[in-house]
């Protein structure tokens, strides 16, 4: 028997009104793989990760993660819209960091990443702390715990809400265009540490990007996504360096054309 | 307008109280004031603890409760804010002992000017609820926080902010509204007023202690508001600072 796939999307739609943001998504994406979503603005992408977080409720299909279903549940052998306390245990193997960071301005860096882990948890708070102030250290800001985010520049805000999302001890981490909000030369600061949280946690990840050096460099797979639907799949090797498909060439080349 | 004009408003009034009241056509009714403006001053804290109450669960039913909680605020907060606050007053203490419910002055004073208040108060609690950012929603859901944990620990705290500004206005207009209590037999400070002018005709000296109190009570309202708002927003403005 083959493992069962970390995330799956089945069939997968979702509108707004008239407007077809995904239509159809079929999906697998397996355990500790890291995949990358690529695409024009408008192509679908963010939504993908917005569904599986439950920042949107779908309007067809199922997804699965990790073999049980994630919009759904079982009721008399049928499957059946969840209910928030099913979505919330599911959703407990997901984290998520965001474009613009949403860290939360009224806490310390440390309250950020001890928050969740306390009042959703139940941890205690000494434990909580001790397990941030690791995650904080691994984003290489132990010495900026008691900052508030205002008092951050982007960069160190968004690796203090990789730590915060971390500090969940999610098994799946998605990435909405986490570099989109920084300036240039913030930007390979927050590449290291997603770098190195792929190589040192077991994680299975799925990032929307439009850093097409660091989706080549660091993914499994990469996903072409044109018009709802993926357009394109496979290696980044390949999907990079021998496109098959029109829409993925012209793209691929109108973005690396831009620099 | 800072802090320290507010508190240098609140030291003149205060002053030229002082010394009119050197002054025996002035100091001859000091006391009877300051009488009616302790029962003004009960009236305003006790209204205004009950508007923020009122204005906090009205507001959370509206957005958040089931829908037989949320019609009952709205009926709530339409009755309250789209009656005078004079015709209120008046209901509870005279027509409803027609019905058999007889009210102590007092408690319908700050029944009906808290509930007034809070109808108004809600409006402001639910506007500065909506202006938290929608990421910080969508944070907490990353996070797998319920809604009342969100609430509680990431949105209410940040609209609490909001909600100070437009509050402090609520106090003050629950303030200057106690006068209208004096109409329900209760011995406020506009009613001594009215009561010593009837007496003695001595319309200016009264009617200069009185708005001057007034400004002075009003004016530590502003200047407890303002400081709130300084330490409720002192995490968030330290990084402008540095």
């Amino acid at each position: 028997m083959t493992e069962q796939p970390m995330v799956r999307f089945d069939n997968v739609s979702k509108r707004y009104g008239s407007l077809t943001v995904l239509d159809g998504l079929n999906l697998e994406i397996a355990r500790g793989e890291k995949v990358s979503i690529i695409g024009p603005s408008g192509s679908g992408k963010t939504t993908v990760l917005r569904m599986l977080m439950t920042l949107e409720t779908i309007n067809d299909g199922v997804i699965w993660v990790e073999g049980e279903p994630l919009t759904h549940m079982r009721q008399n052998g049928k499957l059946v819209p969840a209910n928030l306390a099913h979505i919330r245990r599911i959703r407990a193997k997901i984290g998520m960091v965001f474009q613009s960071f949403n860290l939360f301005p009224h806490m310390t860096a440390m309250a950020n990443c001890i928050e969740a882990p306390i009042t959703v948890l139940g941890m205690k708070r000494a434990d909580a702390e001790a397990r941030a102030a690791e995650l904080l250290d691994m984003v290489g800001l132990s010495q900026k715990k008691d900052h508030y985010p205002s008092q951050l520049s982007g960069g160190q805000q968004q690796r203090v809400a990789i730590a915060r999302a971390l500090a969940m001890r999610p098994k799946i981490m998605l990435f909405d265009e986490v570099t989109s909000a920084l300036d240039p030369e913030l930007v390979g600061e927050v590449l290291q540490v997603i770098r190195q949280i792929g190589r040192e946690h077991d994680l299975t990840m799925l990032m929307v990007t439009h850093q097409m050096g660091f989706a080549k460099e660091f993914s499994d797979r990469v996903c072409f996504f044109y018009q709802g639907k993926i357009c394109e799949q496979g290696p980044p090797g390949e999907l990079f360096g021998a496109p098959k498909n029109e829409r993925t060439r012209q793209f691929l080349h109108a973005v690396l054309e831009a620099g | 307008m800072g802090i320290r004009t507010l508190v240098a408003m609140l030291v003149a009034s205060l002053a030229v109280i002082a010394v009119l009241a050197t002054q025996a056509a002035y100091r001859l009714f000091l006391p009877g004031l300051l009488q009616g403006a302790v029962l003004t001053i009960e009236i305003a804290v006790l209204g205004s603890l009950l508007a923020i109450v009122m204005g906090v669960l009205a507001a959370l039913a509206r957005m958040y409760g089931p829908a037989p909680l949320r019609w009952l605020a709205t009926v709530y907060v339409e009755i309250f804010r789209g009656t005078s606050a004079l015709v209120q007053l008046f209901w509870l203490f005279f027509v409803l002992p027609q019905f058999g419910v007889t009210l102590d002055a007092f408690l319908v004073a700050v029944l009906a000017l808290g509930l007034n208040v809070g109808a108004y108060g809600s409006e402001c609690v639910r506007g500065a609820i909506q202006s938290v950012a929608r990421g910080q929603w969508e944070a907490g859901t990353a996070l797998n926080m319920s809604r009342a944990q969100m609430l509680r620990r990431i949105i209410l705290p940040q609209a609490f902010i909001a909600m100070i500004p437009p509050w402090g206005n609520l106090f003050i207009e629950l303030l200057k509204s106690t006068a209208l209590v004096s109409l329900i037999t209760l011995s406020d400070l506009a009613f001594k007023a009215q009561q010593m002018n009837q007496n003695t005709f001595k319309t200016v000296p009264i009617f200069t202690l009185v708005l001057l109190m007034y400004l002075a009570m009003s004016l530590v309202i502003s200047i407890g508001m303002r400081l709130l708002e300084r330490r409720a927003s002192l995490g968030l403005a330290r990084g402008r600072a540095a």
